[in-house]
């Protein structure tokens, strides 16, 4: 295992790809203190008093915003959140624009959800403020994976060695990326699956084993990983029908013992449940489904709180 | 630069001693003494002071270990910090509420790590009452506090360097002052 970073050295977090196995391992170590402050009594701490934040969500999202407000509210920060309706960015203002506009009253950090690979990392490299990707297009959603890692890591004890399963939608999921190259990175074996019309052309490459058959990549893992299938994003259907969809690739009680007997099942939520995933599965006893949320709160005041030094290097190319 | 030891492991033990037998005394009754170490160093002294009371009193005072980085004033707005300090762990086994908390750290110098102590200990709870015991007052306190029980006073300039080893975390025992030599 290697060993923790003494600091992040970028100003920005735009993915888990910069990030050093060192520097992954400081966040998790962080955060692993920051949940306790949650069983405290009084749920604050005084560490990013008087720090701006500007949470810019454009494009819906209710579970990331909420957990990156309870994290900034639990290091005392200030924040405001900001959604694409009902506001400038409705009148045709550029991504630049509103990012100027708001850097102009001096925020220290901007989390940024937007549709389209690559927003966040343009931010970066003008604006002053750390800024944060909460999830761009189908590219990243660094703070997802790092909140899954957590979880794996309090469950196991580490994340080296590990055979995690990752079954769904890989076409659409910003999940998936993030969280190959951040279990490849520290050590753990990653197995992909999902229909043939799901599977992006070259996923082997960010580090991961590619199978068509779910019971192939779940047989022995450690760890199952479902991914929620888009069926907004499903404007062409990819596959037949929902039903078929959870004959091949559903999470059931049937392929859960095909993993080891206490394989841990994640999912990133929101689940369809009798779609990607069986409630006897996500309500079961192996299920962190829940853990992952509250560990989202965690993992999210450990970045906040690492990038609030304020020296870091600038985002290149 | 010149080292100079003030304390070696005998000594520790002995000015430890002495300590302990001071917060017995201090004690209002065997059952309310909690010993809070402050990280790093501090958790160690809370421990060997928990055995010194438990020796003289026959009751075993719970110890806990507080880490104050999130509280600290040299970083965040105040003072451009080069990096953020890498947090270490708060274990606190028993609640802080009504007991007669002993806050345990190695060296007392401003003061500003004693006052993040203080306000992090009251987001845990409301303590009866919060003592201060460190092995060394160097003086310079830049903030209203003073110690209860101190191990030794090392009178220094704000140039010299304090140094104390504990076994536990540095692998040698003592304490040693570095003064810059003149001319």
């Amino acid at each position: 295992m290697s060993v923790a970073a003494s600091r992040l050295r970028g100003k920005d977090l735009v993915g888990i790809d910069p990030l050093t196995p060192g520097e992954i391992q400081l966040i998790l170590d962080t955060a692993d203190e920051m949940a306790k402050i949650a069983e405290r009594p009084i749920k604050k701490v005084p560490a990013l008093r008087g720090k701006t934040v500007v949470n810019l969500f454009l494009e819906p999202s209710t579970r990331t915003r909420f957990s990156f407000e309870v994290a900034e509210k639990r290091l005392s920060a200030d924040s405001l959140s900001f959604s694409s309706s009902g506001t400038s960015v409705e009148k045709g203002e550029t991504l630049l624009d509103t990012a100027r506009n708001l850097e102009a009253m001096q925020p220290d950090f901007i989390v940024i959800r937007h549709r389209h690979a690559g927003a966040p990392h343009q931010l970066a490299k003008v604006l002053k403020a750390s800024v944060v990707n909460a999830g761009d297009g189908a590219h990243e959603h660094p703070t997802q994976a790092l909140l899954d890692a957590m979880t794996i890591r309090r469950r196991r004890g580490r994340l080296e060695g590990l055979v995690v399963a990752i079954v769904g939608d890989l076409q659409h999921s910003r999940v998936v990326r993030s969280n190959v190259m951040l279990l490849h990175r520290m050590g753990a074996t990653v197995r992909v699956a999902g229909p043939p019309s799901l599977v992006p052309v070259g996923m082997e490459a960010l580090g991961c084993e590619v199978y068509h058959r779910m019971e192939d990549a779940i047989a022995g893992a450690d760890v199952v990983m479902m991914l929620r299938i888009q069926l907004e994003r499903q404007g062409k259907m990819n596959f037949p029908t929902v039903r078929e969809y959870y004959d091949f690739f559903a999470l059931t009680p049937e392929r859960l013992r095909l993993a080891k007997r206490d394989c841990l099942v994640m999912h990133p939520g929101p689940m369809n449940r009798g779609v990607e995933i069986d409630s006897r599965v996500a309500d079961g006893p192996q299920s962190v489904i829940l853990e992952q949320v509250t560990n989202g709160v965690a993992v999210r005041m450990a970045v906040l709180y690492l990038l609030a030094g304020g020296n870091g290097e600038p985002t290149a190319d | 630069m010149k080292r100079v030891q003030v304390l070696d492991a005998a000594g520790i033990g002995k000015t430890l001693a002495r300590m302990a037998a001071q917060i017995v005394e201090k004690s209002p009754d065997e059952r309310s003494t909690y010993l809070i170490g402050v990280q790093t160093r501090g958790v160690p002294l809370a421990r060997r002071l928990a055995a010194l009371v438990a020796a003289a009193t026959g009751v075993e005072p719970p110890v806990g270990a507080l880490d104050i980085t999130l509280y600290r004033d040299d970083v965040g707005p105040w003072r451009a910090a080069h990096r953020q300090p890498v947090l270490r762990s708060t274990d606190l086994p028993e609640r802080v509420d009504d007991r007669v908390v002993v806050l345990v750290d190695d060296v007392l110098y401003t003061g500003r790590t004693v006052r993040a102590a203080l306000d992090t200990l009251m987001d845990y709870g409301r303590p009866r009452a919060i003592r201060l015991a460190v092995l060394i007052d160097r003086g310079h306190r830049e903030l209203p506090i003073a110690a209860d029980f101190v191990g030794r006073v090392v009178p220094s300039s704000r140039s010299d360097d304090v140094q104390v080893r504990l076994r536990e975390c540095d692998g040698e025992e003592g304490v040693w002052i570095e003064k810059e030599v003149e001319g």
